[in-house]
């Protein structure tokens, strides 16, 4: 089968982070651009979110397992580990309560990857301190009033919020606002002031999950518990 | 198993006979013979791959498409089955039966009891929806189809396409459930109780004996009707429609004729549901989907399966104004499901057209329909 290529920059990175034959939660999945992506060239098996009812329909119509609704309510219903990899990209930034996302992501799946606009870009920083005004930038576009990103958060605030919750960075890649890729773990410093875009691939510190690994039949002791 | 087809030219319809059967049902009782009513659209590919059983409504039938002969109006789903249609019968073979306990030629209480020449009525045993599709897989057997690809119905038609996943996964491959639930809840058994006791205590009724004088109950059938009919529409649907409108009049009678719009319009389909529905069935059928009850087994059903499931797809879908089947028990499927780790999707369309929208113009029902089946199919087809 011929290769997808992406139609996101970040798409084509995340791909980059996930290995073949695994099973995937892509939360706020649209209509299913990346999930078709992670079919075709990871031979994956994937299941979706989403919030907005139109995307949703067109993910369905196009044949992807996807759920109408909402992240912030509806990720309880999963199982623990019932998924290799959770997917948040781009999205981090929307939810109320990023911090139960984020460990909600981590319960789910076994690894998660997360991407977000930085919010300590040098572009922003410098609207803010210049015009004294909220920043409005290619990656965070709307006004104040009207966006639907309530948490803004640098790379710096996220690596301490992960420190705090004993969550490892596995893999980190940041992306200037021309697309130039590089890791983020070097020096937090100068990056934190050019990434415009990071994505980072996340797992539990010392935690070793009971996983029956299969792709098909999962969880046979988890239901035992739940019944 | 033999099983005996003829073709009832009145009823513009197969009928397939599954003699000296012995069919159980979940009541204990046993139907020794039975026969079901059917109609086929579309051809059945070679490898018997294209398969598709809808299930109808309560007072559905096997006319999903084309001419009803007994109405004389089109099939009740004409709009989605049928040639290019979100059910493409040039692609799809698409069965529809009628359900066993119905009365449009299957077994139930208006036909003959066996080996007699008087009508069960009454004393037709009671049946569920396990046994409607019970009855149903029989009738797949004889068809000699191993595997339907899909099994699709919307309120109790959903409940038959739930109890397919459960009872005979090994069967098909996916099911599209629309408007249904894992059970039927308390407001809805109420609602059916009162259509019931509007049929009982019509005086002609008799105990379910009213064929014996060639009479209908068809004051306590038509108000069944119209309560039912009520909760299928939603308050701003039928706002829309009728208003406060009067009917063929200025002003107001100040007595009990129809001069609301929406009085003449329940009185209407009370009267003509009586002229196309048995009362008896009408009693039969609301009591099945009444006892229909997956809500504590369902996970353990699909988890714990003798027969295995995993490769099951599901589309679920549910309408916002729905109020007798509302989304949160479509998301109670969803969420089970979800938790087994089960190939779901799940879409709640924004309409005003209550619990009948699954019948209606619902562009985004068709849109989401069609593509499933379509890309579905295609993988299976790979």
């Amino acid at each position: 089968m011929n290769k997808i290529n992406s139609i996101r920059k970040d798409w084509s990175l995340i791909e980059t982070l996930i290995a073949e034959d695994r099973k995937i939660l892509d939360i706020g999945c649209g209509d299913g651009g990346l999930m078709e992506q992670l079919e075709n060239n990871r031979n994956a098996i994937t299941h979706g979110i989403e919030l907005n009812r139109g995307l949703a329909a067109n993910a369905i119509a196009r044949g992807f397992n996807v759920v109408h609704g909402n992240a912030e309510l509806d990720l309880s219903q999963y199982s623990n580990n019932s998924f290799d990899y959770v997917i948040l990209s781009q999205t981090l930034q929307a939810m109320m309560k990023p911090k139960d996302i984020l460990s909600e992501l981590l319960r789910i799946g076994s690894k998660a990857i997360v991407s977000f606009p930085n919010f300590g870009h040098w572009k922003i920083r410098l609207q803010l301190l210049i015009s004294g005004r909220m920043p409005v930038t290619e990656s965070l576009p709307y006004t104040w009033y009207d966006t639907p990103n309530i948490h803004f958060f640098t790379i710096k605030d996220f690596l301490n919020l992960c420190n705090e919750m004993n969550i490892v960075i596995e893999k980190s890649i940041g992306l200037t606002s021309k697309g130039k890729q590089f890791d983020i773990n070097e020096s937090v410093t100068g990056v934190n002031f050019f990434t415009h875009e990071a994505i980072f691939l996340l797992s539990y510190k010392n935690f070793e999950p009971i996983k029956i690994k299969s792709s098909k039949k999962v969880f046979a002791k988890n239901s035992v518990i739940a019944n | 198993m033999k099983t005996k087809f003829t073709t009832d030219t009145k009823l513009e319809s197969e009928i397939a006979y599954f003699e000296n059967i012995n069919l159980k049902l979940e009541s204990g009782d046993i139907i020794d013979s039975f026969k079901l009513a059917f109609k086929t659209y579309g051809k059945l590919n070679a490898d018997k791959t294209n398969a598709i059983l809808v299930c109808h409504a309560l007072t559905g039938d096997q006319y999903v498409t084309g001419n009803n002969p007994i109405t004389g109006r089109e099939g009740w789903w004409s709009r989605m089955v049928g040639p290019n249609k979100p059910i493409d019968t040039n692609k799809f073979f698409v069965i529809c039966s009628n359900v066993l306990g119905g009365c449009a030629g299957s077994t139930g209480p208006k036909e003959l009891q066996n080996g007699s020449d008087v009508a069960y009525g009454g004393n037709f045993p009671s049946i569920t929806i396990k046994d409607m599709v019970k009855a149903q897989s029989l009738l797949i057997e004889s068809l000699n189809i191993e595997k339907l690809f899909s099994v699709i119905g919307g309120s109790m038609g959903a409940m038959q396409a739930l109890q397919w996943a459960i009872d005979f996964p090994d069967k098909i491959l996916n099911i599209i459930h629309i408007a249904g639930a894992l059970k039927h809840s308390a407001q809805n058994i109420a609602f059916h109780e009162v259509g019931r006791q509007a049929i009982m205590s019509d005086p002609i009724w008799k105990n379910g004996k009213y064929f014996e004088n060639n009479e209908v109950p068809e004051r306590g059938l038509s108000v069944a009707r119209m309560i039912a009919h009520i909760t299928y529409l939603s308050e701003n649907a039928m706002h829309r429609k009728f208003g406060r409108k009067l009917q063929s009049r200025d002003i107001i009678s100040f007595g009990f004729d129809a001069d609301f719009q929406v009085e003449s319009y329940l009185r209407y389909q009370g009267k003509s549901f009586v002229e196309r529905f048995d009362a008896n069935s009408y009693l039969y059928l609301t009591r099945a989907m009444d006892y229909f009850d997956h809500d504590e087994t369902f996970r353990k059903n699909i988890d714990f399966s003798h027969n295995p499931n995993n490769h099951l797809k599901y589309l679920i879908v549910s309408f916002t104004s729905d109020w007798l089947f509302p989304t949160i028990e479509s998301k109670m499927i969803v969420n089970q499901l979800n938790s087994l780790s089960r190939e779901v999707s799940f879409l709640e369309i924004d309409t005003d057209k209550g619990h009948d929208s699954f019948l209606l113009e619902e562009p985004q029902l068709d849109d989401v329909i069609k593509g499933f089946l379509t890309n579905n199919f295609a993988k299976i087809d790979e």
